[in-house]
């Protein structure tokens, strides 16, 4: 575990945590946002909320696939599946989603052909072996999982299956934050850019936060050490009056991204006018759509889809989780009526869900800092 | 399935090149490497796969970081592993 430990090492840890601490001015509040369900797992599990000094607070962002669809679309999901000549597949992640008539799991125990697959390609693989059945892949995620989503169609399109489609829900980061950061709700001082979506999209989709905000962004690796590394580059940044976009998980994500995956998307998919997100309510251009040459392959083009819109349940509070207005104990049904066995809202489904992190981690923190204040 | 998991490439299919047999914690299974093509990839090298689909090569080190950071989430991963163990990709 050689390896291991240069991300993990304790004294580099404090090490680190004691620079942050001495970029803090007197007197001043920090808000700083990690966008992607990975790094607020990460936090949690590690305590690293422990480490920052009590002028640090950071705030979980949307970057959870599972957790922004919103129930009317797993109930348009529903609708689809409900023929019997249609096989619908999707991820394992998706399964346990609550619609407004429960999950993918519920339905496939009632009797509708829901199975779950590892990859688009595994769909493709059902809709050859099942020529007289209609197969839907249920799309969803960010842009680490559209370019996966956008090869299988070209794929299947290269290959005619004429039984093959996608439902598409994949969604784009970058109007997320945008709206986040025209929200009156919540002021942010700055931004740990998603490490893995970066991966596809690269770093200069960022600049405008820097540019137009103000707001410095850092994208961060997802070891314990990344993150306090990422945290105190951005706090460096905040005390020179600097603003920019910075890459501190170079070793994985190029400047610009995946050029390849960036083509398969925009040969396959376009941007929608706009697209309901969980909690966060309709947000322009946020979601891709299938483009009209693929049709064949776009399920809402091909199959009459009812297109609901489903109010999430009043007792959920994930939209003000998602946008990092509320922390996950703060929402009345946290650990007790939602819980990870049974979720009402999207946030506990996933374990990159802020509530999930939290509800798994989150209490072992709070117990250390009681440890701490009573010794 | 927002992360990706750190696989080891045994081989690249001689009749499928945009195909890879890979090793993700002693699971071996075919993914696809179509969105690497700008990219030379040999047995032995690591990639991070999405899905089964490899989106970037990463090193040995950022491969054993990420993989133990994986285990650490659990169920998640070990989930992720037995939808993946059911993967047949071709």
């Amino acid at each position: 575990m050689r390896f291991v430990d240069e991300f993990r090492d304790a004294d580099k840890a404090h090490a680190l945590a004691a620079k942050i601490a001495r970029l803090c001015e007197p007197g001043r509040q920090y808000k700083l946002m990690e966008v992607c369900g990975g790094h607020t797992h990460t936090i949690y599990k590690h305590g690293l909320e422990d480490y920052l000094p009590e002028q640090i607070t950071l705030v979980h962002g949307p970057g959870c696939p599972v957790c922004v669809i919103p129930m009317g679309r797993v109930d348009d999901a529903m609708a689809l599946a409900s023929d019997p000549d249609v096989i619908m597949t999707s991820f394992g992640d998706m399964m346990r989603v609550p619609g407004s008539n429960g999950s993918f799991f519920d339905a496939k125990a009632r009797g509708t052909d829901i199975r779950m697959v590892y990859s688009p390609l595994d769909s493709l693989k059902i809709a050859r072996q099942n020529p007289e059945k209609r197969v839907i892949f249920m799309a969803i995620g960010f842009e680490t999982t559209a370019p996966s989503t956008a090869m299988t169609v070209l794929r299947a399109s290269a290959e005619g299956l004429p039984n093959f489609s996608v439902f598409c829900n994949h969604v784009t980061i970058i109007p997320a934050i945008k709206a986040i950061l025209d929200s009156p709700d919540l002021r942010l001082d700055g931004f740990l850019g998603p490490g893995h979506v970066s991966t596809v999209i690269g770093c200069r989709p960022y600049e405008f936060i820097a540019r137009d905000y103000h707001k410095p962004v850092v994208v961060a690796g997802f070891e314990p050490l990344d993150i306090l590394q990422s945290i105190y580059m951005l706090m460096l940044q905040l005390s020179e009056c600097r603003s920019e976009v910075e890459n501190q998980y170079s070793r994985v994500v190029p400047w610009d991204g995946n050029p390849v995956a960036l083509r398969a998307i925009g040969q396959t998919m376009e941007l929608r006018p706009y697209f309901e997100w969980r909690g966060l309510g309709f947000i322009s251009h946020s979601a891709l759509k299938v483009r009209a040459e693929y049709a064949q392959f776009d399920a809402e083009q091909l199959y009459s889809v009812p297109g609901v819109r489903v109010a999430d349940p009043k007792a959920c509070q994930c939209g003000e989780v998602l946008k990092g207005v509320l922390k996950p104990w703060e929402c009345k049904v946290f650990g007790t009526a939602c819980t990870p066995e049974t979720p009402i809202g999207t946030c506990m489904v996933s374990p990159e869900g802020a509530c999930a992190a939290y509800y798994n981690y989150g209490r072992l923190t709070r117990t250390r800092v009681k440890e701490a204040s009573t010794t | 399935m927002c992360l990706g998991i750190p696989g080891e490439v045994i081989e690249i299919l001689a009749d499928q090149p945009d195909l890879a047999k890979v090793n993700v914690s002693g699971v071996r299974r075919v993914i696809n490497i179509g969105l690497l093509e700008n990219e030379t990839v040999v047995p032995g090298e690591w990639v991070l796969i999405h899905v089964g689909f490899a989106l970037s090569k990463i090193d040995e080190a950022e491969a054993a970081a990420a993989l133990e950071f994986l285990e650490g989430i659990g169920q998640a991963y070990e989930d992720e592993l037995a939808a993946l163990a059911e993967s047949r990709i071709e």
